[in-house]
């Protein structure tokens, strides 16, 4: 067979992203049909800035769950090797050392095959979907840690604040490659360290979700209790199983390498976090309608997660997006690396260190993840940057 | 001023104290320990050997005692071995034990002995130190320029053209991780495949002899990262600073635009990027040790990726007093600076 030509290779990858490209047509025609019912979300709509980053981001995400959690567009299993295959340029057909290939295997390596021989399109999928299943959680963990400090730290001042804060500047002035290095090791991981670190930052969420609650309905204690009991129930469920591997029914668990990988992320955002969120709360604090609620004789913490969150949304958004693309930075960073993921991992970060050795001879099997790492961060850095001019305009 | 400043210097020594005992305390754990005693010595060793290597080495003391002769507070150990020589920390090869010194820690200007690189690791930083300030030296030298003037140009007119076309570049910039950019830049500019070759790929030559060839693009690619941030600060502020009252009145009164800019609206508009250039450092850190890895330039960065995957303790901690101290002294210089600099806080 011959070699495909890149119109042809073009095409074919075209029309393995059709789920993809039906899935944004579908949301961006709901989104622009009813974008005056949807808040700041239908604002979006509004910004040709944002609508691009927004799409850029929702293409990699679609790609990622159609291609990793439903196994639609790869071609190939990412980890099968074919001798034949060792650095073939884009387009090639697919061939076996031994044997003929299976006929229900596709016939070509659309961007070629890596030095192992592995295709390098497939990989740079699945490298999605390593990318969508890590970072935004990361990023939420890191928010509820930063806003569970930082709302008191900036509302109380104080004692408080100086010890949290002194807290936040020790983490920040470690350069995070050598955090990395540090905590992201095997020894590191033998000694236990990584799990009590992710016992205390997992204990966040549930807090938060409990103050919240608490805050808002001690006047009705049958309505709190059904909420504080759901939530406990279930948070401590998911955090014996993520944190612990101890999962009473034995269904939650978490990759131990995955676990490190996601705390050392989680550790090095939320200390930023912190910071915006201190800085938003002590300017907000000085607001009127935050002086009405303490005349009322609301306690601090509805005050803080009732009163002061809602009104720094705008900007902890605009920081959500902007994070989700910093700590998918930070994955890269990691992979590059060879840090916490398995070496056989398609994450970006080891694929474009494995393709760099042999850049200059074969330029395939690097640069795909290369441009994909970018053109999702870029996305959501327009699609802060949308945001920001959309949460100003009101 | 003076109170202020000392206040900034007692909570750095502080927050330097700090970490680098998290350092120590991480490094100096059991299995990394026993990683070390295996690589020293040989792979095959039992726990009982293990111990007892690392016992005459002084590995096994409690933690804040070995902190404290590692920072030179508390006085080294001596031990007498088994085949009765005495050993110590402060007892070099060849020297009698009385004649040593009894303190030896980096306060006293010892930094210990790299296991990796065979050497004092005092002499590894400072060379290494040297060829990175040569990288981090061009990389300001074609950073600052040109994310101010990207800056201004943008923030002199907002909404314009230009400053659509410029923030969209700046955008970029920030979104492309050095190594991404790197592997851009080699793929383009270095590879046979495409066949410019107007640059190397590697700068392990340019360790000894820098040229314009070799030293490019590692320099680029750091440059390039900081520079939208830096750029999109500078637009703010200019932003911001050209729609305020004294600029109309300037222009009102028939100063045209080019003057308005030069010498009304940059001195104003300069006083944020100067904090943002000095808290960059601790990204370009990043920034370097990623580059140096890439394109194999062994300075301070690469020595760090060394140290940290051989775990080289005494390294190792060298490296993070530096980039600490480093970190700390850049964020001390753009407080102070921020009070100088700002018109509203100290008045001529």
């Amino acid at each position: 067979m011959e070699p495909l030509s890149w119109s042809e290779i073009a095409l074919r990858m075209l029309g393995l992203f059709l789920p993809v490209w039906i899935a944004l047509i579908v949301t961006f025609a709901l989104s622009i049909t009813f974008k005056r019912r949807l808040g700041l979300y239908g604002k979006l709509f509004d910004s040709p800035i944002g609508m691009v980053g927004f799409a850029m981001v929702m293409f990699w995400v679609f790609t990622g769950i159609f291609g990793g959690a439903f196994d639609m567009i790869l071609t190939h299993d990412v980890l099968s090797q074919s001798a034949t295959m060792k650095n073939k340029g884009p387009g090639t057909p697919f061939t076996q050392m031994m044997g003929t290939p299976d006929p229900g295997a596709y016939p070509y390596y659309l961007l070629g095959g890596d030095n192992l021989g592995r295709d390098v399109f497939s990989r740079m999928i699945a490298g999605a979907w390593e990318v969508i299943k890590i970072a935004p959680f990361a990023s939420m963990f890191s928010f509820m840690v930063g806003i569970t400090l930082g709302l008191p730290a900036g509302y109380y001042g104080g004692r408080l604040d100086t010890l949290l804060s002194f807290m936040a500047n020790l983490i920040l002035a470690f350069p995070v490659i050598l955090l990395f290095y540090l905590l992201v090791t095997p020894e590191i991981v033998q000694t236990g360290i990584p799990v009590y670190m992710a016992a205390v930052l997992f204990l966040f969420p549930i807090i938060f979700l409990l103050l919240l609650w608490n805050s808002r309905y001690h006047t009705q204690p049958s309505r709190r209790n059904v909420y504080v009991g759901v939530t406990l129930v279930i948070g401590l469920w998911l955090y014996s199983g993520i944190a612990w591997d101890a999962d009473p029914l034995g269904l939650v668990s978490f990759p131990p390498n995955l676990l490190v990988v996601f705390v050392a992320v989680v550790f090095v955002n939320s200390p930023t976090v912190f910071r915006i969120v201190r800085g938003l709360t002590m300017d907000i604090k000085t607001r009127d309608y935050v002086a009405a609620a303490q005349t009322r004789g609301e306690r601090p913490w509805y005050i803080m997660l009732w009163e002061i969150l809602p009104n720094a949304r705008g900007p902890l958004l605009v920081d959500f997006c902007l994070r989700i693309g910093y700590t998918t930075i930070l994955l890269g960073t990691l992979g590059f690396f060879g840090l916490g993921l398995s070496p056989e991992s398609p994450d970006w970060g080891s694929t474009i260190n494995d393709g760099r050795k042999l850049l200059t001879m074969y330029l395939h099997p690097a640069l795909p993840p290369a441009f994909a790492l970018l053109s999702l961060v870029l996305g959501l850095n327009l699609l802060a940057d949308g945001l920001r001019e959309e949460s100003l305009r009101d | 001023m003076a109170m202020f400043i000392l206040r900034r210097v007692g909570v750095m020594i502080l927050t330097a104290l700090c970490l680098t005992f998290i350092v120590f305390f991480l490094t100096n754990l059991y299995p990394n320990l026993e990683k070390l005693a295996k690589t020293q010595g040989d792979f095959r060793m039992s726990d009982e050997e293990v111990a007892s290597y690392l016992g005459r080495n002084g590995y096994l003391q409690p933690m804040a005692v070995k902190y404290g002769q590692w920072l030179g507070v508390v006085p080294g150990f001596v031990i007498l071995d088994r085949d009765g020589v005495t050993r110590g920390q402060c007892i070099e090869p060849g020297t009698a034990p009385e004649d040593a010194p009894r303190f030896c820690g980096i306060l006293q200007g010892d930094w210990g002995y790299s296991t990796v690189f065979r050497e004092d690791v005092g002499k590894i930083l400072g060379d290494k130190l040297a060829l990175t300030g040569r990288l981090m030296f061009w990389v300001m030298v074609l950073m600052v320029p040109s994310a101010l003037i990207l800056g201004i140009l943008a923030g002199m007119r907002e909404g314009s053209r230009t400053d659509r076309t410029l923030s969209t570049f700046a955008i970029t910039t920030t979104a492309t991780p050095e190594y991404v950019s790197g592997v851009l830049f080699i793929a383009v500019f270095a590879s046979t495949a495409v066949g410019l070759k107007w640059f190397k790929g590697t700068a392990t030559a340019a360790m000894d002899n820098p040229t314009f060839e070799n030293f490019f693009l590692p320099v680029l690619t750091i440059a390039l990262y900081g520079m939208g941030y830096i750029a999109r600060m500078t637009r703010a502020s200019m932003a911001e600073v050209m729609t305020a009252q004294y600029i109309r009145t300037a222009r009102l009164k028939g100063v045209s635009f080019p003057n308005v800019v030069m010498k009304h609206a940059l001195r104003n508009a300069l006083i944020a990027p100067f904090t943002v250039i000095m808290l960059q450092f601790p990204w370009l850190l990043n920034g370097v040790v990623i580059v140096e890895t890439l394109f194999n330039y062994k300075g301070f960065g690469w020595t760090l990726v060394q140290a940290a995957g051989n775990n080289d303790i005494e390294l190792l901690l060298g490296v993070s007093v530096i980039s600490v101290v480093v970190v700390l002294v850049t964020q001390l210089i753009s407080d102070i600076g921020y009070v100088f600099l700002n018109p509203r806080i100290s008045v001529r």
